[in-house]
């Protein structure tokens, strides 16, 4: 029988999905053996007019990482669900956005403004220099793709199959995701979280939990935090309740708070969303003007509750340029 | 054709509720610019509610409840107060303007304070102007780039 | 040989698209290697508190997430004027020092390392770290795995995750190491220094042994003579994670040597229309284009760069291997763009050993490893030697430590015009007037690319590029004649 075909991709993302991957260590040569791996740029000859060669549905498993942000990212996106039969949203970035779509809570043309003629260290000609989708030289035209106005995650682009959360998804996650599919067993539901598990990432951490009262916020940097104690309890601000578990904890084990990189847990919609439900139900005062003042403490509640998942959240942008 | 507001009001079952009812056969003349949603309790409005409320076309959002100490579950208005002032800050961080969500205390007592409370937002919103808020965040995004090399 | 393909390192961390024009006579006109991405770090970062910096920029790259967490933490710990702990600089040194190491190792063995191992001349397929493997040795590829796995678990324990490290913040660490995670790290270390000194004997035996390869390296078509530039300490010796910034011209006369806070008086970077990268130059000597010399602001910053721009290496082996390696090469400073792997392989043993001297060091284990900044926060500019390049982090704050401006010059950006104009003379050197353009120019295009080890998603905003290497051969109508791929 022939070895399943499996692809991998990676749109705008930073690497570390495919490092995480490297990351099963010993592992990758039996997913080697076990898949004829037909498209992997980072590691591999084969181009896009290869998979555009390539018949329907005939890749068996496609693992796309990278969130869209621009042309070539979405062309890339339809073209792997054309001829994939199951196609995986990998790593936080495709499944919500992840940090890249924290640009949505900026524009196009501040970027550009700032990058290409108001940063310190550029030299501005003539009022500025901005990059251009075509471009004429003296020697002829050459082309870059265009560069969108928002961030999108995969799904908000093509049909998802299945997703894999974290920035980047724990390798051992991977592995179990892996294994699972090699196991023959039958796949689950289309839209099933896979390689993470399905309560808190609460649920997860070793530090002692008491009933939460806070009275004031803390930043990381203000304060020595109890190692052993919730770090909300502390009044720093963690992602711990409205993140899905399955990393292990390991950010609050190296005591630094979650920031919410696998994503909402299981049946909630928005993450931050539940995190400002989560966070109304411990301030510790009833005085509208006390609660204002510890609200105010926390720093960019909304750069903070949708670090990772601001493509994703309800009030997101949705024009398509 | 002028600016008709699209409110939503999610309305405690136990106070409010009873409050716009009395408000109604008292013959007060309210705004039908309010969409009444009944909860069992103001706690009971989840933010994604009122996310959900602008994503889809709401200008604004009242939220009612019972006066401080009369919660049918003891605190659920409480935690309203506190998640009304979070939400506010989130809102004003997506660049919504916070008087667009209202949360009032009106007993079942109170149908005058209903008919109050909905015209003066009605009123409020109505002074904002439409939120429209698919097609304002797309504002700013598609740009001719400028180029003088 | 199935494995090949699963490799996990490609001969090219990220892409690139290389249009090669030719005039009426044949001859190559000119050359564009174009990045096709912006993320816009420096601008979505704003409104953000400056202490998420250092788990934010990790994002710009996870090849080298190390590179971002540290730099961003040093420039918020000058944002808060605030003074870190010795245990918690030497923390954060270790890490830095053992990523390097095992990043330094990557590229050696999986990218750059089969041009020389296997021979430029072997064929494709050869080329890669099974070819390194079967020419040297099945017990390499082992090592280079366990060199791997190693680097990691030393990694995740001083930076809570593999990729994207969570430690470091503004005035120090948050979680230091005990006795017994020290010990382990220490025994980790002491095979790093093993393996350094190993790498360096694999370089010596096949690659300095063979003429071929020397005189390949020293050949005019890989020289290029620009300014280097390269972390110093005190004593001028290359560092990676703290000191002055200094830049030699091509003679090797120092030209400056800055703080991190003067980063504006010496770099500038220029923009290009074609291409969503910018390319940093020498503010006191000017953008000329992709031109060499004394009077063209273009520089390097290489693990070769940073070897000439210093004295000498801060341990005694390394010191060893950079002494012969010039006397090798005919003296400071070198311009041999194929020398930039020996230096690779410097600095490898040269991490090992530093981190070796940490992990001995008796405060490693201290407690003290954060002080609580009191001053108000303003403006801070953070820089460390990323492998591969000169990384700035700069960050302006409000009176509340909320960012307002950010500038980022990251590691390959610096060298965005260097390898531009190293392919642009390898076009230049092998497209002549009737001859027929064939895969080996790529090859040797690629190897003047590849030792710069280039990765663009590292190259701030952009991303690891979208399109495979694609080189397109143009007339002189602009019509594409030929299009070479990678296959």
């Amino acid at each position: 029988m022939a070895k399943p075909k499996l692809a991998l991709y990676w749109a705008s993302s930073c690497g570390g999905c495919e490092i995480a991957v490297l990351d099963i260590q010993e592992k990758i040569l039996d997913v080697a053996n076990a898949f004829d791996i037909v498209f992997w740029p980072v590691a591999m000859d084969f181009k896009y007019d290869d998979v555009r060669k390539m018949e329907d549905k005939s890749i068996d498993l496609c693992l796309f990482n990278g969130a869209i942000r621009n042309s070539e990212n979405a062309e890339l996106a339809h073209l792997l669900r054309a001829k994939s039969k199951a196609l995986v949203a990998f790593g936080s970035c495709a499944h919500e956005g992840c940090i890249p779509a924290l640009a949505n809570l900026t524009t196009k043309d501040a970027i550009l403004k700032w990058v290409y003629k108001d940063s310190p260290s550029t030299v501005s000609l003539n009022g500025g220099v901005y990059p251009q989708t075509h471009t004429k030289m003296p020697e002829g035209e050459i082309e870059i793709p265009e560069m969108w106005g928002t961030v999108k995650s995969l799904d908000q682009v093509i049909d998802v199959d299945y997703y894999v959360p974290g920035c980047p998804p724990q390798p051992f996650q991977i592995w179990n995701v892996i294994e699972y599919i090699l196991s023959g067993k039958p796949l689950p539901p289309k839209g099933s979280v896979l390689g993470a598990d399905d309560k808190t990432c609460c649920d997860e951490c070793p530090r002692e939990r008491k009933e939460k009262k806070i009275k004031k916020f803390f930043r990381p940097y203000e304060i020595l935090p109890d190692p052993n104690e919730c770090l909300l309890d502390q009044g720093i601000i963690c992602m711990g309740p409205a993140t899905r578990s399955g990393c292990g904890a390991l950010c609050t084990k190296a005591n630094m708070p979650c920031r919410g990189c696998y994503g909402a847990p299981p049946n909630v919609v928005d993450q931050g969303a539940k995190m400002v439900s989560a966070l109304s139900s411990v301030v510790d005062s009833q005085d509208p003007n006390e609660i204002d003042e510890i609200l105010n403490q926390i720093a960019d509640p909304l750069g903070t509750f949708y670090r990772f998942s601001m493509a994703h959240s309800i009030l997101k942008r949705v024009d398509k340029i | 054709m002028g600016f008709e507001p699209r409110i939503v009001a999610f309305l405690c079952n136990w106070c409010t509720y009873t409050g716009a009812d009395l408000a109604g056969v008292s013959r007060l003349k309210s705004p039908a610019n309010i969409r009444v949603i009944r909860t069992m309790c103001s706690g009971r409005v989840d933010p994604t509610f009122i996310m959900k409320a602008f994503d889809l076309g709401a200008d604004g959002v009242l939220i009612g409840g019972c006066h401080p100490g009369d919660c049918h579950y003891a605190e659920g208005n409480y935690k309203t107060l506190r998640r009304a002032h979070l939400m506010k800050k989130i809102m004003q961080a997506y660049g919504i303007d916070e008087k667009r969500l209202r949360l009032e205390w009106i007993s079942a007592a109170e149908g005058d304070k209903f008919q109050e409370v909905t015209t003066t937002f009605t009123e409020t919103i109505r002074s904002l102007g439409p939120l429209d808020w698919r097609k304002r965040i797309g504002q700013g995004d598609r740009v001719e780039n400028p180029v003088t090399v | 040989m199935k494995q090949i393909k699963i490799d996990p390192i490609t001969r090219l961390e990220g892409h690139g698209k290389i249009d090669i024009f030719l005039n009426d006579d044949g001859e190559v006109a000119n050359t564009y290697f174009q990045i096709p991405e912006l993320r816009g770090f420096e601008q979505f970062c704003v409104g953000r508190p400056v202490e998420e910096m250092p788990r934010i920029t990790t994002r710009i790259c996870g090849v080298c997430p190390e590179a971002h967490h540290m730099a961003s933490a040093k420039a918020c710990d000058a944002v808060f004027h605030v003074e870190i702990p010795p245990t918690a600089k030497k923390l954060r040194e270790l890490l830095y020092n053992v990523f390097y190491a095992g990043d330094h190792t990557t590229h050696f063995y999986a990218l750059g390392g089969p041009d020389f191992v296997v021979g430029p001349d072997a064929p494709k397929a050869q080329r890669n770290i099974l070819g390194v493997v079967a020419k040297v040795g099945l017990e390499v590829g082992g090592k280079v795995i366990e060199m791997r796995r190693r680097t990691q678990e030393v990694i995740k324990i001083l930076g809570g995750k593999n990729t994207h490290q969570v430690t470091s913040l503004p005035g120090g660490v948050s979680k230091g190491i005990n006795e017994e995670e020290r010990k382990l790290i220490e025994e980790h270390c002491k095979w790093f220094v093993d393996f350094g000194k190993f790498t360096i004997q694999v370089f010596n035996d096949i690659v300095l042994k063979n003429k071929a390869y020397v005189d390949l390296i020293l050949s005019d078509m890989f020289s290029m003579k620009i300014y280097s530039m390269g972390l110093v300490d005190e004593k001028n010796r290359v560092n990676f994670y703290d000191g002055k910034v200094r830049v030699v011209d091509p003679d090797g006369k120092e030209f400056v040597k800055y703080s991190p806070n003067d980063y504006l008086d010496v770099v500038s970077e220029h923009v290009e229309p074609w291409t969503y990268l910018k390319f940093p130059f020498l503010k006191k000597v000017g953008w000329k284009g992709f031109v060499e010399g004394k009077d063209s602001g273009i520089y390097r910053a290489t693990p070769l760069s940073r070897l000439n721009a210093a004295d000498g290496m801060p341990t005694p082996a390394a010191q060893e291997e950079y002494d012969r390696m010039y006397k090798t090469l005919g003296g400071k400073p070198v311009h041999a763009t194929l020398a930039t792997h020996w230096a690779r392989t410097i600095e490898l043993l040269s991490a090992a050993e530093m981190a070796l001297d940490l992990v001995r060091d008796p405060e490693i284990t201290g407690t003290n490893i954060r002080a609580i900044p009191t001053a108000t926060p303003t403006e801070g500019v953070g820089i460390v030697e990323a492998p591969r390049g000169t990384l700035t982090h700069h960050y302006i704050t409000d009176e509340k430590g909320i960012l307002r401006k950010a500038n980022l010059i990251v590691g390959t950006t610096n060298n965005y015009a260097p390898i531009s104009l190293s392919i642009n003379k390898a076009a230049r050197g092998l497209i002549k007037k009737g001859t027929t353009v064939t895969d080996g120019i790529l090859n040797t295009v690629e190897m003047a690319f590849r030792a710069y080890d280039p990765c663009f998603g590292c190259a701030t905003h952009t991303l690891p590029g979208q399109m495979p290497l694609v080189v397109n051969i143009r007339n002189k109508d602009g019509e594409i004649i030929q299009e070479i791929k990678r296959n």
